[in-house]
């Protein structure tokens, strides 16, 4: 099923959550809302899931306007980050309540419920474990049983707030992969939110980036990655460094100094720099480059990070070198970005 | 279906450091302070209630409590709490649902509305009415014509119970439901359900313990209320005359093994629930453990 975000508003008490967002997605994709907290991902979530009215604009499930729809109506799964599973009832009853609720005529009978319970607790590898309370169960397995519930109801969109937001690293990883292959095996188009951009970016088809109530870019994980299309983005997604610099003549300046990159495209003015600490090259003289003090370093795991001041006003700025490379040892490095994004500075 | 992972507060086990542990002694007076205190004002008098009761006997007292009109004040203290302890069950119930699942204008002022029964003298609570329904107000006359009786009838005594006690239910569910919080209902509204199955299959099972808790509390209030419920009455034995205003009336009549044998009944009343309440708040105590006790 398609869904249509179409130029939503959502104002909670006069104060905007989310402003003017679009956002298409395709029959049986993976989609990520990405952002930190705060930045309206949740809210657009619940949106569509219909547990939130919009102030403006409007939501379609394929066709149809889903947004004069009730949340009953508009057969959605949702799995809400503290599985909201219901404590009283065991985990046959779980899954099996979407069903019970269903009006008469297209209830299945008890025994079919109980069926379809077993049936979906396999597929979420968790058999045997029907007659369980949530209570008696870890965090992963509860985060599979409100999976399984979701799925019971045959929800035309699967919905997920954080899915793994509550459980710890190593479950994270594990139930992350799984939940790839849930998604290729059944194809429900699915939207999860996050602020992990690993899971993000491990996970998704297509990532939304969003920031402050706005969608900032949406892509594949290269795409976000490779090119990002805001200052935001660059910071957000993945390691990033920045300096203040200057255009003209078609060159990047840093403080008096042409650095050596070229940038026809961009007019002339401030900007701010962005690069990749990995993704440097580093140089012996300095005809053109990017030199500092080296006033910082550390080793993480196989990379040592060098934090070095650059320039009269003494910027700082991380860089990534080899655990062995001789440069480590220096006091002043010379390096210029092999790929970096400059943005016209906003003031 | 008690939860066997849920951890509870357990005084018992409860590691405190020495640094704010006091000397023996100085426990030990506390302690005696407590007992004697307990002892004094809490033990003493029921002792006396039931020895009163039963000064002239077991016949004497069975006797006293076959009179007609004691049969009759006990009659009318069960209509009485038959029919305002439901009611408050439903209105205590509507009311920490609209206040703890929903935002809207002027939610604190019914929030302190709720407890203002708790913060009026009872008296007052009664009289509210007699002016409300008596022979100068406007409208008593008027359901007086139309047959109507609320004043010095039953109406009138169940109208001032439930005034009195219309605190207790919600006043136990509010802080409940609003720990417990709105991802359940959610849920289950996601997955299809309407707003009655909601209620019926997820907010009801989840507030069970601390609704009967509630309810537990209201009916001693209900049974055992003498201000408000004295002022509406008009004492008329054998008819508007409940459990409590009967002692009363025995009591100053000279017939205290009446008067007593009346009373054992509340006081026997109040010690089951108080075992009740105990038991409740035992076994689910982390359940009703966002509640404060009265």
């Amino acid at each position: 099923m398609e869904v249509r975000v179409a130029n939503v508003r959502k104002e909670f008490d006069r104060f905007p959550a989310l402003h003017d967002v679009s956002l298409d997605i395709r029959s049986g994709e993976l989609i990520a809302l990405l952002g930190p907290s705060g930045s309206g991902k949740t809210t657009l979530l619940r949106l569509i899931a219909g547990l939130e009215r919009p102030t403006r604009g409007k939501i379609f499930f394929g066709e149809e306007d889903a947004s004069l729809k009730s949340i009953q109506e508009r057969n959605v799964g949702f799995v809400f980050q503290h599985y909201a599973l219901f404590r009283h009832m065991t985990v046959a009853d779980n899954i099996g309540f979407g069903l019970k609720v269903r009006p008469g005529a297209t209830r299945p009978p008890a025994k079919e419920i109980r069926r379809r319970a077993s049936e979906l607790l396999d597929f979420v590898q968790l058999s045997g474990l029907e007659k369980r309370y949530p209570a008696q169960l870890s965090g992963g397995q509860r985060q599979r049983v409100a999976l399984a519930r979701a799925m019971a109801i045959e929800p035309a969109v699967l919905l997920l707030d954080e899915p793994f937001g509550a459980l710890d690293a190593q479950v994270r990883r594990e139930l992350r992969r799984w939940l790839r292959d849930i998604h290729d095996t059944t194809g429900h188009t699915t939207i999860f939110v996050t602020h992990d951009q690993e899971e993000a970016l491990e996970l998704a088809d297509r990532v939304v980036v969003m920031s402050q109530g706005r969608i900032e870019q949406v892509g594949t994980a290269d795409e976000v990655y490779d090119t990002p299309n805001s200052p935001f983005v660059y910071g957000f997604i993945g390691d990033s460094s920045s300096l203040p610099a200057r255009v003209e003549d078609g060159q990047v300046w840093l403080a008096e100094r042409p650095i050596g990159l070229s940038a026809p495209d961009v007019p002339a003015g401030a900007a701010t720099l962005f690069f990749r600490p990995h993704d440097v090259e580093l140089l012996d003289g300095c005809g053109g480059c990017i030199a500092g003090t080296v006033v910082n370093s550390r080793r993480v795991a196989e990379t040592r990070r060098v934090e070095l001041e650059v320039g009269g006003d003494r910027q700082r700025v991380e860089i990534e070198l080899p655990i062995d490379h001789a440069a480590a040892n220096k006091s002043r490095i010379a390096f210029r970005p092999r790929k970096w994004k400059l943005f016209p500075a906003a003031d | 279906m008690a939860d066997p992972h849920i951890e509870t507060y357990d005084p018992e086990h409860e590691v405190m450091s020495a640094a704010i542990t006091e000397s023996r002694p100085a426990r030990a007076v506390f302690m005696a302070i407590a007992f004697v205190f307990l002892a004094l004002f809490l033990v003493l008098p029921l002792v006396v209630v039931f020895n009163q009761a039963f000064a002239k006997g077991l016949e004497t007292y069975l006797t006293s409590l076959n009179d007609g009109d004691t049969l009759s004040a006990i009659k009318l203290t069960l209509i009485v709490a038959a029919i305002s302890v439901p009611l408050n069950l439903v209105f205590g119930l509507a009311a920490s649902w609209a206040i703890a699942k929903f935002e809207f204008k002027g939610k604190a002022f019914l929030t302190t509305l709720i407890d203002l029964p708790f913060s009026v003298s009872p008296v007052i609570s009664g009289l509210v009415y007699v002016l409300l329904f008596g022979a100068q107000s406007a409208l008593g006359p008027f359901l007086k014509a139309h047959g109507i009786e609320i004043l010095f009838a039953v109406p009138g005594i169940v109208l001032a119970t439930v005034f009195v006690t219309f605190p207790f239910v919600a006043r136990e569910l509010i802080p409940l439901m609003q720990e417990q919080g709105t991802g359940d209902e959610e849920a289950a509204l996601s997955l299809g359900a309407s707003g009655w199955q909601t209620f019926w299959y997820v907010t009801l099972p989840n507030i069970k313990w601390g609704l009967l808790y509630g309810v537990l509390l209201c009916n001693a209030r209900a049974m055992g209320e003498f201000g408000a419920v004295s002022v509406v009455s008009g004492h008329i034995r054998g008819q508007t005359n409940t459990m409590p205003l009967h002692v009363e009336i025995l009591y100053n009549e000279y017939n205290a093994v009446g008067a007593f044998a009346v009373a054992s009944l509340l006081a026997g009343l109040a010690l089951v629930t108080l075992v009740l309440k105990t038991v409740l708040e035992m076994r689910y105590g982390a359940e009703i453990a966002a509640t404060r006790g009265h």
